[in-house]
């Protein structure tokens, strides 16, 4: 569905991605771990549009995605929720779900996801006339990933939806998207700092670190972490991986 | 008590002109973080738009000779094509611009379109009589007042409702809203960043066409930088009622007319030739005081 080839991104001289190449097939949950700073963002980024790759391809659904405008591209079905969760804090709660809509021409249908949005989330009906700058941090996140889910994706990326949130409300959101991904087989490109969570559901993995791919593989033969700690931290040989799980448990 | 009410109407019908200009230089500053000094420019065009492109000594109307809802039209499709324009030549290929650069490229925009109009119409100023009938007065109470003072205020209102209403009841307002916001997340949620600045270009239009079309009928004359102090004062009005709020482009528009219009009437006759100094006096002192404006944009925190 998905295919990144060898996409390379320079933010002024400074080399951010090196080289990523990374696929996702239909109704996968795929996630990307790596520590700040390896590249995370910037290739969600690319994807979506907001970073053009000087060199490489990104294919969806075989149409290029490379150098067209974000706009364009969420049209095509590809919806990024970035990091800091973005909500327009001016505009209410309801205007900002409506807004992921607006693009779509089933008019019929959008007030039937509207509904199913609420129900997942009853904090924001409460709030439904609020702005939206109003909400918690965690209200917040659950409004910018409704908001990406009414544009009616094929593919969702999100980008560290557990950042700054605390773990109860994240186990909240990953139901949520869960819930999502179960009933609509929604695709979900996932960005996170920790392994932990991600292990649990998702079906493949990558880590990337300065820029570049270090370990691919699916979620269930890296269970065990050892091979996802030392791609993480960049040991090279067996014996610092596995002192580096001695110390870190 | 009667010169006071009788000088508050001259004050909200100058802050009403002012308030139209900020909103249309306020609006470009909420979408592209473009603070368009060629917005007085498109007033002068929209003035121009009225009379015979001709270097002639005399003004011959042209547009200025249509039917009112004509004429109206006629000279708003001007000075959006203007503006537009502007959009498609220039400002299309600065989107990755900083704000200083598109500043100064509104200057290149602004003098060139000063320059086209010294080429076709010529240098010297003209008189143009344009709706003589408002100059006369409404006798409300032991009130005289121009009726040009009511339509300025009226104008403007209903301008702003219609603009409130686009904002908050429309698909393309509430895609402005957002863009004005966060532009980069807009583009993530599907909203055409051309088309919404378009959007943003031909409002804009429309507001200086009004601005001009009621400034011409007051002052009765053409010249090519007619638009200017208009523009400045507006660029004053948006800075201090809050960079990128409306309502402050509004509330700041009438504070700076109200200001205004009061000194002219209350200062010593010896200081009034210096009127203008003072007006800026009392903006720099309340920017000293609020230095976001009186209506900060970034008024919501969020709640984290």
């Amino acid at each position: 569905m998905l295919e990144v080839e060898d996409i390379h991104v320079n933010y002024g001289r400074v080399a951010a991605l090196r080289g990523i190449s990374l696929r996702v097939d239909e109704s996968e949950l795929v996630c990307i771990l790596g520590p700040n700073g390896a590249g995370k963002s910037t290739t969600l980024a690319a994807i979506a549009g907001g970073v053009r790759p000087y060199r490489g391809a990104i294919r969806f659904n075989h149409a290029s995605l490379t150098g067209k405008p974000p706009e364009t591209i969420s049209r095509l079905g590809v919806s990024l929720v970035p990091e800091g969760r973005h909500v327009f804090a001016t505009l209410s709660v309801e205007e900002n779900l409506r807004i992921g809509a607006y693009q779509r021409r089933d008019r019929a249908r959008v007030e039937s996801d509207l509904e199913r949005a609420l129900e997942l989330f009853p904090r924001l009906r409460e709030r439904l006339s609020q702005p939206a700058g109003r909400l918690s941090g965690g209200e917040q996140q659950m409004l910018v990933i409704c908001r990406a889910m009414m544009t009616r994706p094929r593919l969702m990326m999100i980008d560290e939806p557990s950042l700054g949130l605390a773990p109860k409300i994240v186990d909240q959101v990953y139901e949520a998207l869960l819930q999502r991904r179960h009933q609509e087989g929604v695709t979900l490109l996932i960005n996170e700092q920790s392994s932990e969570r991600v292990l649990e559901f998702a079906d493949r993995i990558y880590v990337l670190r300065s820029g570049s791919v270090r370990l691919e593989g699916r979620a269930q033969d890296l269970r065990d972490g050892v091979a996802i700690m030392s791609a993480y931290f960049g040991f090279d040989d067996h014996s610092a991986s596995s002192s580096a799980q001695a110390t870190l448990g | 008590m009667i010169g006071f009410l009788q000088n508050l109407i001259d004050a909200l019908s100058l802050g009403s002109l002012y308030a139209l200009a900020a909103l249309g230089i306020g609006l470009m500053f909420g979408v592209l973080r473009l603070i368009n000094f060629a917005h007085g420019d498109l007033i002068t065009v929209g003035a121009y738009a009225l009379i015979v492109p001709a270097a002639d000594a005399t003004a011959r109307m042209f547009i200025g000779a249509w039917p009112l809802p004509l004429m109206v039209l006629g000279v708003c499709a001007v000075v959006v094509a203007f503006a537009l324009l502007s959009d498609l030549l220039l400002f299309r290929h600065l989107r990755r611009a900083s704000a200083p650069t598109l500043m100064i490229a509104s200057f290149a925009a602004g003098y060139i379109i000063e320059n086209g109009i010294l080429v076709v119409y010529g240098a010297r100023p003209k008189a143009i009589d344009l709706w003589p009938d408002l100059g006369r007065e409404m006798e409300i109470g032991a009130l005289h007042v121009p009726r040009l003072q009511l339509v300025t205020i009226g104008v403007t209102v209903l301008l702003m409702a219609a603009l409130t209403w686009f904002l908050k009841r429309t698909r393309y307002g509430v895609q402005m809203r957002a863009a004005a916001e966060d532009f980069a997340m807009a583009r993530y949620i599907g909203v055409r960043a051309n088309f919404v600045i378009g959007l943003a270009f031909s409002i804009s239009g429309i507001l200086a066409a009004v601005a001009s079309l009621l400034y011409i009928s007051q002052t009765g004359g053409l010249s090519f930088t007619l638009g200017v102090p208009l523009m400045l004062f507006g660029l004053i009005a948006t800075v201090i009622g809050g960079m990128g709020s409306l309502l402050g482009a509004v509330v700041g528009g009438l504070a700076v007319g109200f200001v205004s219009s009061m000194l002219q009437a209350y200062l010593p006759e010896g200081l009034r030739s210096f009127r203008d100094a003072f007006v800026f006096a009392i903006v720099i002192l309340i920017l000293l005081l609020r230095p976001s404006g009186l209506i900060p944009t970034k008024a919501l925190v969020p709640r984290i």
